[in-house]
């Protein structure tokens, strides 16, 4: 526990000093920032509409979709790239640890990203009669959290496969964008088929309970069991590569 | 210390080490001599638990370097040929994580204590990335001696160091070896004449000769060879020399000198001497020339071992 803390630490670090997550942090908070002036905008010219924090958060969650990969995809590549990745395998460190280590370290930045987007429901609470409705921004906020914390854990595992960074942030938007749409085919596929495609994917989950207010317990579980198969095939690709 | 019986490693279909078996003992300094892609790395890389071996087995202080591979790298300090380093962290933070990450209490003071032992003090607060090569190498050193590792894995400490870096590293692990089991690789023979107790030679992944750097030196001088210099033109002597007993062969050298081989257990030293003055031939110089331990090792490395058994290997080597 204490080597994840630690490499989680100088992963989080690491961060605020890469020249890739100020970028991404920018263009997250410069189309965040463009799309809430234009609801508000839209809001000002209707009567009978009232903007609530959806707005933020359903195109919030899309754009971790395509940045958070950006984010990850160095965690694990560039030290391979770099070599480091043999000091880090031969410090008393497991395999496990490191990449639960990696996985927080990048998932404390998005949330740090997610907390200064929090300024948005404040602001839209000054605006709007009579304030927003708390439960669903509570709700909602918990659903992104989940739903990145998924797309971290699947951008640390895809990192762990490349020691080139752009190959991880292809195979990791891949990945994440197949599991958006997984569900798409469902109505035709039956009910068996379409409850298993239902199931996968990573955006029903959130539009249709967390986005809308509601907390189902299985979303929850869904989202950390994705993350924690994701991490433990991490895991086991760094395992595998030792014997390579 | 280090106990390696059979090792063997195999990246996909080459073999990169065959079959090594060496022990080193408490204290020693030992070094891995061999040309580039002998199986140096490799084997190093397993000893340290970076990954693990196709066959055969390893153990660093009683542990095995694959179940017991957590064990086997809290004792051991590892410096990776390329030093790799977090370039964009400060000197001071780089060491404080490596630090952490081997749970050492009052890691802040460590830290300070292992930059003075590789005299970095001064730049403690600045950035790898500003480092000269050779700094980085002593912040790599520095990484390593964090932990007091009961042993040192070194993958060629002094490589891209100038001269005056690469007396400063050498005298640094020497030191070092005074308290702890060192084993490092080099290309640079004198290098392991001079820091090491005991050198290991490996070629195309086989151990091909184990011994002290004098021992090694004296094993191939089982056929003695001899320089001659006399004044006037050194052909005059030539068949003279080759007449004496005891002598197996005579090359002439550029500079106007000769050297003789002399038949192995025979010293025709004062036969020839002898046969020379009373020639009429004014005789100047008559010395032993030693191989050096870089003849020794281009002699060793140059020729494919013809046994798969490492023990062979070495005898014909003593024989020749």
């Amino acid at each position: 526990m204490r080597n994840i803390w630690i490499i989680a630490r100088k992963e989080y670090k690491s961060y605020f000093i890469s020249p890739v997550a100020y970028a991404v942090a920018f263009l997250i908070f410069l189309i965040l920032g463009y799309i809430f002036f234009s609801g508000l905008l839209y809001a000002s010219t209707q009567q009978q509409y009232v903007p609530d924090v959806t707005i933020i958060l359903s195109p919030m969650i899309f754009i971790f979709l395509f940045t958070v990969p950006a984010l990850t995809m160095r965690s694990i590549a560039d030290e391979r790239k770099s070599g480091t990745m043999e000091l880090l395998l031969t410090a008393p460190v497991r395999d496990g640890e490191l990449i639960v280590g990696k996985w927080l370290g990048g998932y404390l930045f998005v949330l740090t990203i997610i907390l200064v987007t929090w300024i948005y429901p404040i602001v839209l609470n000054q605006l709007i009669q009579p304030g927003l409705d708390q439960g669903l921004m509570l709700t909602g906020y918990l659903g992104v959290a989940l739903a990145t914390s998924t797309f971290v854990a699947i951008g640390v595992a895809a990192s762990s496969l490349f020691s080139n960074q752009i190959a991880a942030f292809f195979t990791t938007l891949g990945i994440l964008l197949l599991l958006w749409i997984i569900s798409n085919p469902a109505q035709a596929l039956g009910p068996a088929g379409g409850a298993l495609l239902n199931y996968l994917s990573l955006s029903d989950h959130f539009y249709n309970t967390f986005n809308q207010g509601i907390i189902e317990l299985q979303d929850i579980i869904y989202y950390l069991s994705i993350t924690t198969l994701a991490l433990f095939l991490g895991s086991v690709s760094v395992q595998v590569r030792r014997w390579s | 210390m280090i106990r390696v019986s059979g090792l063997t490693k195999d990246y996909g279909s080459r073999r990169a080490i065959s079959d090594l078996t060496f022990n080193i003992e408490k204290g020693e300094i030992v070094g891995f001599l061999g040309p580039n892609g002998a199986g140096k790395t490799t084997t190093m890389r397993i000893l340290t638990g970076y990954m693990p071996p196709t066959m055969g087995k390893a153990e660093i202080g009683g542990y095995d370097v694959i179940e017991n591979s957590l064990e086997v790298r809290r004792i051991v300090g590892y410096m990776p040929e390329t030093v790799p380093l977090y370039t964009e962290m400060t000197v001071f933070d780089y060491l404080k994580f490596m630090a952490d990450l081997r749970n050492i209490k009052n890691a802040e003071d460590r830290v300070d204590e292992v930059l003075e032992l590789v005299h970095l003090e001064d730049r403690a607060e600045g950035y790898i990335n500003n480092l000269s090569k050779g700094m980085r190498q002593r912040v790599g050193l520095a990484q390593c001696l964090l932990h007091k590792p009961e042993v040192l894995i070194l993958d060629e400490p002094t490589l891209g160091l100038d001269p005056a870096q690469i007396i400063e590293v050498r005298n640094m692990i020497r030191n070092i070896g005074k308290d702890h089991t060192v084993l490092l690789s080099t290309h640079i023979l004198p290098e392991a004449q001079q820091v090491c107790n005991r050198v290991l030679i490996l070629n195309k992944g086989r151990l091909v000769a184990e011994d002290t750097p004098e021992h090694l030196q004296a094993r191939l001088i089982g056929a003695q060879r001899v320089g001659l210099k006399i004044r006037g033109d050194i052909s005059d002597v030539i068949p003279l020399v080759a007449a004496t007993p005891g002598v197996i062969g005579v090359t002439p050298k550029d500079d106007d000198s000769l050297e003789f081989e002399c038949s192995p257990g025979e010293d025709p030293r004062p036969l020839v001497a002898r046969a020379v003055v009373q020639s009429g031939f004014d005789l100047l110089e008559l010395q032993p020339s030693n191989l050096s331990l870089e003849e020794i090792f281009l002699q060793l490395t140059r020729e494919e071992p013809p046994v798969p058994s490492v023990d062979d290997t070495v005898e014909i080597t003593a024989e020749e």
